[in-house]
């Protein structure tokens, strides 16, 4: 392990995470949880991003309370490449040294974050749920589930800094708290030759976003369903409820979803307020992926279907017969009909 | 071509208990997988080799037990297999395993010869961290592709690899030059049965074992002592208790029920 002196490391640093059009919802999360872990640590927050269009995100960065915004803008950083962020983001946090690195725990976050914390030689916890500072040592606490879920592990970093942690989406609510920031402008050479990945083609699935991880209300559809058909009735009660649709192994393997829906321990875990299990009885692996939501609606024409079990909610009853209704209710008592 | 495979071994998580009195996870009778995720790693690996040929080799840190997924990793094809076992990786965080693995894989390429693609799984379904690929990509510095759920293209002549990725916003085509590392997606293939001349091989072909004394690993980067992330401790996560189920003489009085329950909520998310 590389020895580090690491009372010379300040700030908690967030890392913005945009398209160059949009800034991702998780940082926002980030920003408003990480002001209150300054406030234990006597500290401020601070913003951070690299990308060719990103001075933009400023003002809605310091609507969340970061008094610094580190940027690095080049027409090179046009799309995401994990080598080149990670040269231009290693390099301001080498130079700038935070003493905390959050990152969304996206797609994107999880593919940076693993890389750079590799180069600083630092650790990095991935997918926390919870951060927290220990109040004697003023180490970042950093808990995580494992085990799909069935263990919760506390992690801290004591010798190395930045202490970097990615963190899941939905987890903190974002609050604005705006505060007068300031822009620093840095600039990375970037040895082009170097960095021969590139990407050909990006094929953008309309509306159909793939990480279900940024929904607060999830309907998910089991083999109950019967058909690729009836997994209609499972996405329209989740437009009416201004969320998304998944669906559980047994229906992907049908055919009636694609895999990037899937919901368990071979697909996306997820941890939504309101999680709604259509015809799924709940096998331990698909309880793995979903347990952790707030509120948990199951329908099942089975009394006994293990998803009874962990449900908050229950109604025993044909899935067929159970949503059309409960689709036309929530379109009347949401004003939507 | 030369294909090398990172793989775990790991408690079937989905059989994992919890006992809630002491709080421990119960892993007695829990049977020891490859993480499923690698099993579709070797799988690509074996059809690449099938395809343009060369050798997939297979390398796993664990304890001695974990010769058995080196085992199953035969039997699904794959021609030689490392296992890295020593106590000195104990407590490995997943700074300290990317270090120990990419060592290791360095012996191996010195022996056998420079690898043009490596794989590993998206994640371990145990740890669920998915950095330990990245670690070890980042150490090698070569392109590091993830969520890799298509191969579409390999070039041995112009040297590069053509594959599709999973993203938030949809897919990303992606070309790069190889060596280069790919983590993937359980949707990447779909598995073979495991043919017979490659059940008998598996049973024939010994495991080589790597470990501190015969590699020029740096005990200095390894294990608990040397892990920058330590854990402070771990705890089950409270009980989700069996829930209500609404009854009532008609599925509207059941439904108005329900919302009446989750109203508060739906207000709090402003959907109300």
């Amino acid at each position: 392990m590389i020895k580090q002196d690491i009372s010379k490391y300040k700030h908690i640093w967030v890392f913005i995470e945009h398209d160059n059009k949009e800034i991702a919802r998780v940082s926002f999360e980030l920003l408003s949880k990480a002001r209150e872990l300054a406030k234990d640590l006597d500290c401020e927050v601070h913003a951070f991003t690299v990308g060719e269009k990103v001075e933009q995100f400023a003002e809605e960065v310091f609507k969340y309370g970061a008094k610094k915004f580190f940027i690095i803008e080049d027409p090179f950083l046009k799309d995401y490449i994990t080598e080149p962020y990670r040269d231009s983001i290693v390099y301001m946090i080498e130079k700038y040294k935070p003493e905390i690195v959050l990152i969304g725990a996206t797609t994107l976050g999880r593919d940076l974050a693993g890389t750079i914390a590799t180069v600083l030689q630092t650790g990095l916890t991935a997918d926390t749920t919870a951060l927290d500072i220990d109040p004697k040592t003023k180490n970042l606490l950093m808990t995580r589930p494992t085990f799909g879920g069935n263990l919760m592990a506390t992690i801290f970093c004591p010798d190395n800094r930045p202490q970097m942690s990615t963190s899941r989406p939905g987890v903190y609510k974002a609050i604005e708290e705006p505060v007068k920031g300031e822009i620093i402008r840095e600039k990375f050479k970037f040895d082009k030759a170097k960095y021969t990945k590139k990407i050909l083609e990006k094929i953008i699935e309309e509306g159909e976003k793939v990480n279900l991880g940024f929904y607060d209300i999830i309907v998910s559809g089991g083999f109950g369903m019967g058909s690729k058909e009836n997994m209609k009735l499972v996405q329209e009660l989740a437009e009416v409820l201004g969320g998304t649709w998944a669906a559980s192994r047994k229906a992907v393997q049908a055919g009636w979803a694609p895999q990037t829906r899937q919901v368990g321990q071979t697909g996306q875990t997820v941890h939504p307020k309101i999680y709604i299990a259509c015809g799924i009885s709940g096998a331990i692996q698909h309880q793995a992926g979903m347990k952790s939501s707030e509120i948990i609606i199951a329908i099942n024409k089975d009394p006994d279907a293990p998803i009874f079990e962990i449900a908050t909610y229950g109604i025993v009853g044909d899935v067929l017969e159970v949503l059309p209704k409960m689709i036309q209710m929530f379109k009347e008592k949401l004003g939507k009909a | 071509m030369h294909f090398l495979v990172f793989i775990k071994q790991v408690p079937d998580a989905a059989q994992v208990r919890v006992d809630y009195e002491t709080g421990t996870l119960i892993r007695e009778g829990v049977p020891a997988i490859i993480n499923p995720f690698d099993k579709h790693a070797i799988e690509a690996a074996v059809r690449l080799r099938d395809q343009f040929g060369g050798k997939v080799s297979v390398l796993c840190m664990g304890p001695p037990m974990a010769e058995e997924a080196l085992k199953e990793a035969m039997s699904m094809g794959a021609d030689d297999a490392y296992l890295l076992s020593d106590r000195i990786f104990a407590g490995s965080d997943t700074l300290a395993t990317s270090y120990a693995l990419w060592a290791a894989a360095n012996h191996i390429i010195k022996k056998t010869g420079p690898v043009d693609i490596f794989f590993a799984g998206k994640q371990a379904i145990d740890g669920d961290t998915a950095q330990t690929g990245p670690g070890i990509a980042t150490r090698f510095n070569v392109p590091l592709i993830t969520y890799v759920i298509d191969i579409k293209k390999v070039d041995p002549e112009k040297g590069t690899v053509e594959v599709v990725r999973l993203v938030e916003s949809g897919q990303e085509v992606i070309e790069a030059p190889m060596p280069c590392f790919l983590t993937v997606e359980e949707e990447l293939n779909k598995l073979s049965y495991a043919p017979l001349p490659y059940l008998i091989r598996a049973a024939k072909t010994p495991v080589t074992v790597l470990n501190s004394k015969n590699t020029e690993i740096d005990p200095s980067f390894c294990g608990l002592k040397n892990s920058p992330t330590k854990v402070k401790k771990a705890f089950t996560p409270p009980k989700r208790e069996r829930g209500e189920i609404i009854e009532g003489e008609t599925l509207d009085e059941i439904l108005n029920k329900l919302y009446e329950k989750i109203e508060p909520v739906l207000k709090e998310m402003g959907k109300v």
